[in-house]
């Protein structure tokens, strides 16, 4: 008991660097999305972003950090730029591999909700005198992002689970102070299954969290009818 | 940069990578098939729980995908493996056997991995269940087919081939997560890529290749899953126009 209340309170230690990845990647990830739908308009832009998307969505997540962090500096040509003190730092590597990752997924559901937006409301917008600056931050996008939030839930979720990843290359959040546990202990199980239940009050919160965002931003709360 | 790389590296022959680097490809394929395969069959039978069982066995299906959701793979391949080690040596010096105890990396990563796909094929399997014409059923019913029949007969065909999209989303994640067995040691793609890396000190170049292969497994999987459906929807298409 007292070995279980020790592990729990040392791998809590490490939430907040989960949290931080996790809130950070999807805020990079997301802005990095909504520029990459915003080049979808041009035609070689459009070629760039399913480019992008095939290169991030086609390849495990690892190899990603691995490249940011083990590849990048074995070039010298980084070694020798001005990025170099960021990309030396594990913990900017593993946040910029995220957040890559992330825009590639952001990307695509962003683009079902975009689709979504009907040509109605965009002709309404624009009678009533909007200009199309307006027209984007005030109809296009809160109606895509409602459409999207569902599908954008399960996005936060995995990216939750993708900062374990870091721990790979040396990063200590929740599942690299687990795997630290481990190796001076030997008891895989109890420290592991520690770890699983706090990631899993986590993904509940958020996933019971976004689902209250939903009801609250359906058209019927505010008593509108379609 | 890309001009002055000796290409012999990724040769087959004694001082060439290519040779091992294929191997890992085919580890990384057969590791993703099995587990892609149990996830198939976990992902039924949890499926069926949810629609066909008892209250407890529904409860019991939901904890579990909520549990297989909730909880990162790379916890559950730590799980399966190191605790897996555990639980095998504390059995074996129970029953007298003499250490070290060891666990397959190949299995415990294939059923880690299969055991996550199961929690999320049951959501596409019940998707598909439920766009099949009640109709249908009603029908096998009133002819007097036995449930067994009404399931081989009427139910998978025509679930499947609903199903078919989100099979083929699965089998692209599991063949991303199977880059995370690498912990355990098994030599898949990810793992070989690193080796290279390390020996011949060309990081850049070897995670360049791994990402390639990585890539070619998923685009030619993505192709035969596109012609699949597109066999199995041969007789839609016209009512589709």
């Amino acid at each position: 008991m007292m070995f279980l209340q020790q592990t729990l309170v040392a791998l809590l230690k490490g939430l907040p660097l989960t949290i931080n990845l996790a809130l950070l990647s999807l805020l990079g990830g997301g802005v990095l999305a909504l520029l990459l739908n915003l080049l979808r308009m041009t035609r070689v832009g459009s070629f760039f972003c399913r480019f992008y998307v095939w290169l991030f969505r086609g390849t495990p997540l690892l190899i990603q950090i691995f490249m940011v962090y083990y590849g990048l500096g074995s070039l010298p040509a980084v070694r020798e730029s001005l990025f170099w003190p960021l990309l030396r730092d594990p913990y900017w590597c593993g946040l910029l591999a995220l957040i890559l990752n992330d825009a590639a997924y952001t990307s695509e559901i962003l683009r079902g909700g975009l689709r979504a937006v009907s040509q109605q409301s965009l002709e309404a917008a624009k009678v009533s005198g909007m200009s199309s600056y307006k027209i984007f931050t005030r109809i296009t996008l809160p109606i895509a992002i409602r459409q999207a939030l569902p599908a954008y839930s399960n996005e936060i979720i995995s990216m939750i689970k993708a900062t374990s990843l870091v721990s790979t290359i040396s990063l200590m959040e929740m599942t690299g102070i687990a795997d630290s546990i481990v190796s001076s202990t030997f008891r895989a199980l109890e420290v592991f299954l520690s770890a699983a239940v706090i990631y899993l009050i986590l993904t509940m919160l958020v996933s019971k969290g976004v689902s209250m965002l939903e009801r609250r931003l359906s058209p019927y709360y505010f008593g509108a009818r379609s | 940069m890309l001009m002055n790389i000796d290409w012999q590296i990724l040769g087959f022959g004694d001082e060439g990578w290519g040779g091992v680097l294929l191997n890992a490809a085919a580890v990384t394929v057969s590791v993703s098939l099995c587990a892609w395969l149990l996830g198939a069959m976990l992902g039924s039978v949890l499926c069926w729980m949810q629609i066909a069982g008892s209250r407890w066995q529904q409860r019991l299906a939901a904890g579990y995908i909520t549990l297989f959701r909730g909880v990162p793979e790379l916890l559950v391949i730590y799980l399966f493996y190191f605790g897996g080690r555990q639980v095998v040596s504390t059995v074996g010096t129970a029953l007298g056997f003499q250490g070290p105890f060891d666990v397959n990396g190949f299995v415990a990563g294939a059923i880690a991995i299969g055991l996550i796909s199961g929690a999320y094929q049951s959501g596409v399997f019940r998707g598909a269940f439920y766009a099949i014409p009640g109709g249908t059923l009603e029908a096998a019913t009133v002819t007097g087919m036995g449930r067994l029949m009404m399931f081989r007969r009427i139910i998978v065909p025509q679930a499947l081939r609903t199903a078919l999209p989100g099979m083929g989303n699965q089998w692209q994640s599991v063949i991303k997560e199977s880059a995370l067995v690498s912990v355990t040691g098994l030599v898949e793609t990810m793992n070989q890529v690193s080796t290279a890396a390390n020996s011949t000190q060309m990081s850049f170049f070897f995670y360049s290749v791994g990402a390639v292969i990585y890539l070619i497994i998923t685009t030619c999987s993505d192709m035969v899953f596109r012609y699949v459906e597109k066999f199995a929807m041969r007789g839609q298409q016209r009512v589709k126009g």
